[in-house]
């Protein structure tokens, strides 16, 4: 009987893709974030916001992912950005090959600021990295002030939170106090915005940081 | 529901480290899964059944071991544990506190029969 030692990580695979995706992105100074939420909470709303804002300010590139449809590719081309759709057939999570794949697909030298939206899921996505600067985690009213605490794992390894839909406020179950001390229970770490996409509130702050990480 | 990509990363990894002639002797394979991995080792355990039938290490199974989300507090020095991946100290309620382990997942050991 012969035992074979060895100390490697399940997802090294898709870490070692991730870090070609990194070295892409420094060589040709690109700011990426990774957004990650549930379904509904507004990724796509925040992103064409985002787009509206900061647009002939810096030049944006949306990487889709979704299980099926290139519904929200659709909407973001109406802005005149480059956008490519990863469609998963299935599978819950974007891996760092996907997004490899898909970068042959943008001209990175015209880009200093790229989006991943990630498949709409608060588990699976977590686990991976695609080579992104940082995951963002969007989070509405109308999924409840307990959500950090249900699913640990998303807002320990995000590094900004998006509070969206909070002109809902008044109408839904949900304490703003409480979800951030939630939050920051999980990730003392974590910076955290408050947007609208329907009043607006809070975008022009959201849009400010990145201003901030983007090197122009 | 990501535990069937990672059954099949599993395969592939044992896969480099064993030579194929003895890719039918492979035993067990084991896990270090962390409690705030994501990962559900039932559910894991489960996917790897169902898919190894179809590949060549269909003699071997799982052995997981689960490893306690640990943190270690700045302040008052101590290394604590919880259950809800908050970064509290347990002992002081410090939240400056940085993680020790608990998050990832390894593979350890593969057991061959020979």
């Amino acid at each position: 009987m012969g035992i074979i030692t060895i100390e490697r990580k399940v997802l090294e695979k898709n870490d070692e893709i991730a870090a070609l995706n990194r070295k892409l992105f420094k060589d040709n100074k690109i700011f990426v974030i990774n957004i990650v939420s549930s379904p509904g909470s507004g990724k796509t709303s925040i992103l064409e916001r985002t787009i509206e804002e900061l647009k002939g300010k810096i030049n944006i590139a949306v990487v889709e992912g979704d299980v099926q449809t290139d519904f929200d590719a659709k909407r973001v081309e109406r802005y005149n950005v480059p956008v490519v759709q990863i469609v998963t057939n299935g599978a819950c999570h974007l891996e760092a090959k996907l997004v490899k794949d898909a970068l042959d697909n943008i001209k990175l030298d015209n880009i200093n600021f790229l989006v991943i939206e990630n498949v709409g899921n608060l588990v699976c996505p977590a686990g991976y990295d695609l080579g992104e600067a940082l995951k963002v985690v969007i989070l509405s009213t109308t999924e409840g002030d307990d959500k950090p605490l249900k699913y640990p794992k998303m807002f320990m390894n995000s590094s900004v939170l998006v509070i969206n839909k909070i002109d809902l406020l008044p109408y839904v179950n949900c304490n703003l106090d409480v979800l951030k001390k939630n939050a920051l229970q999980i990730n003392p770490d974590l910076k955290i915005f408050e947007t609208s996409c329907t009043s607006k509130e809070g975008i022009k702050e959201w849009c400010e940081w990145i201003e901030e990480n983007v090197s122009t | 529901m990501h535990e069937l990509s990672i059954a099949q990363n599993i395969i592939e990894i044992v896969k480099d480290y064993v030579p194929e002639k003895d890719y039918k002797d492979v035993k067990s394979i084991m896990l270090k899964i962390g409690e705030m991995s994501g990962i559900v080792a039932d559910s894991l355990e489960f996917c790897f059944e169902a898919i190894k039938i179809d590949t060549p290490l269909s003699n071997s199974k799982l052995v997981i071991e689960k490893i306690p989300f640990m943190l270690f507090c700045n302040k008052c020095k101590s290394e604590t544990s919880n259950t809800f991946g908050v970064r509290i100290c347990d002992k002081c309620g410090e939240t400056d506190t940085y993680v020790v382990s608990g998050t990832d997942m390894k593979i350890t050991e593969i057991e061959l029969d020979s």
